[in-house]
């Protein structure tokens, strides 16, 4: 990663933050638009999970990753707090890889 | 969350209200930085950058884009690109936040760095624009704070701890963002969206360079939202019980 594209995506999602709070609302405030901006945010996370877990390189393969996952969900549905899913999933796949 | 009208308080009261729900918010919320920061630095980029980020970028959900797709080997405009489009719901928050808050000129310059989430989330509620700037700046200044604290010692620590494999930070990340990710699925439709998504994504892993498959899913978004009719406001986070959220 080079410093000017890392600057240039911080540069952006500032832009972004400075657009909604200086822009008249009616120019952006389309329904379509609301809607995809809805959605997105879903979209995205949704696909790096998928991709997270899922892919070596360009190939999909089932490893330690898909147990901490599991970890993951379960540490959810117990409505376990943000550093327990996501410590919790590394530690699982870490005795995983141990063994 | 009960209201000044509600119950009868005084400002001085609702004030020292808002500011501690805020404060516990913004603890709970700036203290997972350090999971970015060794997230980060697992994913190759220099404890400097993941700092950098932490400080100028401030939206967690991009931060954490952003290293999980050079982490999976994509090329760096793709990583840019998929944290700026996970950016736009920022977009919208200040649309919603500017008139409540009211600000112009610098401070609304100033403000937008802090325009997340959780500011929003403990703003937008409010009855007036003083309760609203209370809730929107305690939050947003105490989260930014702890979360480039939290980021420097998550960095440090992963920088120290030699291939991030061994702790299963690779597999953490994932995690992380199904953590960013749950609230939302409370609403069936997003559960469509985010299946579709993840099929989309997981297709094209073997056909396309890093990076892609992820900006490729967007279409999903871009789809789903053009083609539903459903009349839906835009849906501001709720305020956050201390598990959820980034900024």
């Amino acid at each position: 990663m080079t410093w000017t594209v890392l600057l240039l995506a911080c540069a952006g999602c500032y832009l972004l933050k400075l657009a909604g709070m200086a822009v008249p609302a009616r120019l952006l405030d389309h329904p379509v638009v609301e809607r995809v901006a809805d959605r997105i945010p879903v979209a995205l996370l949704a696909a790096l999970v998928a991709v997270q877990v899922f892919a070596a390189g360009t190939t999909l393969v089932v490893d330690a990753r898909l147990a901490a996952l599991g970890f993951a969900v379960v540490a959810l549905l117990l409505r376990a707090p943000f550093l327990v899913v996501v410590f919790g999933a590394a530690l699982v796949a870490a005795l995983l890889r141990l063994a | 969350m009960a209201t000044a009208a509600d119950d009868g308080l005084s400002w001085p009261r609702e004030r020292s209200r808002i500011v501690r729900d805020s404060l516990g918010v913004g603890v709970a919320t700036g203290a997972y930085g350090v999971s970015f920061g060794a997230v980060g630095v697992a994913a190759g980029l220099s404890v400097a950058q993941t700092c950098a980020l932490s400080l100028l970028m401030f939206t967690g959900a991009s931060q954490f884009a952003l290293a999980g797709v050079v982490a999976a080997g994509g090329a760096p405009m793709s990583a840019a690109a998929t944290a700026l489009l996970l950016g736009t719901r920022n977009t919208l928050y200040g649309l919603r936040m500017a008139p409540l808050l009211g600000w112009t000129g610098w401070r609304r310059v100033a403000a937008a760095q802090i325009l997340i989430d959780e500011s929003t989330a403990m703003g937008v509620t409010r009855d007036s624009r003083r309760a609203a700037r209370v809730g929107f700046l305690t939050t947003g200044v105490s989260i930014f704070v702890l979360w480039n604290a939290a980021t420097l010692v998550g960095a440090l620590a992963g920088a120290s701890l030699g291939d991030p494999r061994t702790y299963g930070l690779d597999a953490a990340v994932g995690a992380a963002f199904l953590a960013l990710l749950w609230p939302r699925l409370h609403d069936p439709a997003n559960r469509v969206v985010a299946v579709a998504a993840a099929g989309v994504a997981l297709g094209l892993v073997p056909l396309t360079p890093a990076g892609v498959p992820v900006l490729a899913a967007g279409g999903v978004a871009l789809l789903a939202g053009a083609l539903s009719r459903r009349p839906d406001a835009t849906e501001i986070p709720e305020p956050p019980e201390p598990r959820e959220g980034t900024p």
